[in-house]
């Protein structure tokens, strides 16, 4: 599922970061909507890894299928005008909001 | 055009759409196509996806936020999937690279995708499978037909196609938009079967692979007279069977005419002529169609209709209804036949290699004795409200009776003590369906007031055939000289204890079998409602002398063959219409 940015247009911005899923439950189903409803705001091509397999942010199937639990580290990497703000959207919700969820009990 | 054959289960003839049924576990069979057409299954695939989506959105809409926000993202959650691209792109690529329809694209992905939800160790995500079917579910819904899951709101006619067909989902057809059954799998005996014929609806079963072939909305002929399915029938074939429908259904008019006459003999030898039920409903119909009263009231269905156990109110209840509706003419409830089929099967820990040699029918309610009386004393109850009989299904020897018998008693102790009126003077009766019953009925005639010839049973167990079975049903044959020696010997011992006796099994509805039961010196036949006007008319048609020389010449012959055409000749000799 090797994602191919369609036109290699000149002023291309990459951005690249890593996000560590801490919600309880991991991304199951309400933060994988979360996620990929936020990540089909931007016009960049956004893919996210887990180490092995590299999917597209704004496919809930593919981004499901990563089977990201509680402590999960994924690298997101944005291409595109707006990559910087993409990154920075996803982080907030990944590592700030926690997709709203529970954190796992002490 | 595909022409499939099958069994014939139910008569009669009728061209629609078809209406694709299926059960949830059941897999969309693997169904090549054109590489012309792969554009068009494209196209299914997205627009199943377009209006999928379109009902989801409405669903969510609908759903109010106060119950729960939780459904609601569930909504949100699928919609999201069938607006996924990425998603619909895979269904599609399977489509083009693999040939194949696009209702196994979707299943082929789809299940893959749950496959892998499901192997994860984390429940949160594994469960997530059943969301994935659920998305199937959905798209199939939209390919294989939008009415699919309807099929109690018809609003236009329908061959109803599927895989297997329970009798629970049969019953529930409306005959008005119901006009035909067609299903892979299933025997002549199944229950959805019976439930189809006392309905009226023709029906073609054990097509085996028939779902391969069909797509929702094709235009389907179901020829329940012959056992043939044809699907996307050319032209000139839908005019032969509109032709050959036409004929049969002026046939049955001129049976109509019928049914208030007697079913007597030309030379004056009365025949009763009763019906065999399944449901309560059933009971006016048979009246309808002129029968005498009921020869087998089958009361399987109080069990596989409900998740639980019927309680003696629910056996009650049917059974006065029924028996109401007979305002005063016979009928037999025969206890509970159930054994080789889900109901029993799925209360055991471990299921029995052989089954039909398993705990079923009487054996089943001798070591179940709570529900067996439960039973037993709601058919007591009802027998001071009409001429109730009662049968046992399934003996196979005098031990089995007299236990059977001792609980009967029991039962009626209890219920004097308890002073509820029964009729204690019931007649009571046993089923002759398995050879060593057959072979004993001499002994076995002196306590009991009836029996019944079940031709089914008795012929699959004297012959070892499961007609289910494609592979050796040729091999079933009521017609067989061993089944009939057994008839015989039967019907002789009934005749020397003078008890009373019958046919109900399926032979007795079946034409070409009269003359040859009349010849045996049966005088009771019991079968399927809509069969009641044809066998009448039979009857009303021959003579005793007659019926007596072709049984006897049929006793002197030796191969099942020969016995079969014979009978079909001196039948179609007599009523040449009915062939």
């Amino acid at each position: 599922m090797e994602m191919q940015a369609e036109d290699d247009t000149l002023e291309k911005e990459v951005h690249e970061t890593e996000l560590e899923i801490k919600n309880a439950e991991g991304l199951h189903m309400r933060p994988a909507m979360q996620f990929v409803d936020i990540a089909n705001r931007f016009d960049s091509e956004i893919t996210v890894s887990n180490g092995e397999t590299n999917v597209d942010a704004k496919s809930i199937m593919q981004i499901s299928m990563l089977a990201a639990t509680c402590g999960t580290k994924l690298k997101v990497k944005a291409e595109g005008a707006d990559a910087r703000e993409a990154v920075d959207a996803l982080r907030e919700l990944v590592e700030e909001k926690h997709f709203d969820e529970p954190m796992p009990g002490r | 055009m595909e022409i499939k054959k099958g069994i014939a289960v139910s008569p009669g003839i009728s061209i629609a759409k078809s209406l694709i049924i299926d059960s949830e576990d059941y897999r969309i069979p693997r169904r090549q196509i054109e590489p012309s057409q792969r554009l068009t299954e494209i196209q299914r695939v997205r627009n199943a996806f377009k209006d999928a989506g379109g009902e989801l959105a409405r669903l969510e809409a609908a759903s109010d936020h106060a119950e729960g926000s939780k459904i609601k993202d569930i909504f949100a959650v699928h919609l999201r999937y069938l607006r996924d691209r990425s998603l619909r792109k895979k269904v599609t690529d399977l489509v083009h690279t693999e040939f194949v329809t696009a209702e196994y694209a979707v299943s082929t992905v789809l299940r893959d995708i749950a496959a892998h939800f499901k192997k994860q160790d984390d429940a949160y995500i594994s469960e997530r499978a059943a969301d994935i079917y659920d998305i199937e579910r959905r798209l199939l819904k939209q390919l294989l037909g939008r009415k699919r899951e309807d099929v109690g709101h018809l609003t236009e006619e329908v061959v109803v196609v599927a895989r297997e067909l329970s009798p629970t989902q049969t019953a529930g057809f409306d005959r008005k938009f119901v006009k035909g059954i067609a299903s892979d799998a299933g025997g002549r005996t199944s229950h959805a079967a019976i439930v189809a014929r006392s309905l009226g609806i023709p029906a073609v079963v054990a097509l085996e692979d028939l779902t391969e072939y069909v797509l929702g909305g094709d235009t389907v002929i179901v020829d329940g007279n012959r056992g043939i399915v044809i699907v996307n029938p050319d032209d000139q074939t839908i005019r032969q069977y509109e032709e050959y429908s036409r004929e049969f259904i002026e046939l049955e008019h001129r049976l109509d005419a019928i049914r208030r006459e007697p079913a007597v003999t030309r030379d004056g030898t009365e025949v009763t002529l009763l019906g065999n039920i399944e449901f309560p409903d059933e009971a006016e119909i048979v009246l309808q169609k002129g029968g005498d009263g009921i020869g087998l009231y089958r009361t399987e269905f109080l069990y596989l209709n409900t998740d639980r156990e019927p309680t003696e109110q629910d056996h009650y209840e049917a059974y006065a209804k029924t028996v109401r509706v007979l305002a005063g003419k016979p009928i037999i409830i025969r206890t509970m036949d159930l054994g080789a089929d889900k109901y029993t099967q799925s209360k055991r820990f471990a299921p029995e290699p052989n089954p039909f040699l398993g705990l079923r029918s009487i054996r089943f309610c001798l070591q179940n004795l709570t529900m067996f009386k439960k039973q037993l004393r709601a058919i007591l109850r009802v027998s001071v409200l009409g001429d109730v009989k009662i049968m046992f299904p399934l003996i196979t020897n005098r031990q089995e009776l007299m236990q059977a018998k001792m609980i009967l008693y029991d039962v009626m102790e209890d219920l004097h003590e308890e002073s509820i009126p029964c009729n204690r003077d019931i007649d009571m009766g046993i089923m002759i369906e398995t050879p060593s019953a057959a072979l004993t009925a001499f002994s076995l005639a002196r306590d009991v007031d009836f029996f019944s010839i079940g031709t089914n049973d008795l012929t699959q167990y004297t012959l070892a055939v499961d007609r289910g079975n494609e592979l050796v049903s040729t091999l079933y044959s009521p017609a067989d000289p061993a089944v009939l020696r057994l008839i015989r010997t039967v019907i002789q011992d009934a005749h020397k204890a003078q008890i009373k006796l019958g046919v109900c099994g399926e032979m007795a509805s079946e034409p070409e079998h009269v003359m040859l039961l009349l010849g045996l010196g049966v005088r009771t036949l019991s079968l399927t409602s809509p069969m009641i006007p044809e066998i009448k008319q039979m009857i009303r048609s021959v003579t005793i002398r007659d019926c007596n020389e072709v049984a006897r010449k049929v006793l002197s012959m030796d191969s099942e063959r020969h016995i079969s055409s014979y009978l079909r000749n001196a039948a179609r000799k007599v009523l040449p219409e009915a062939f």
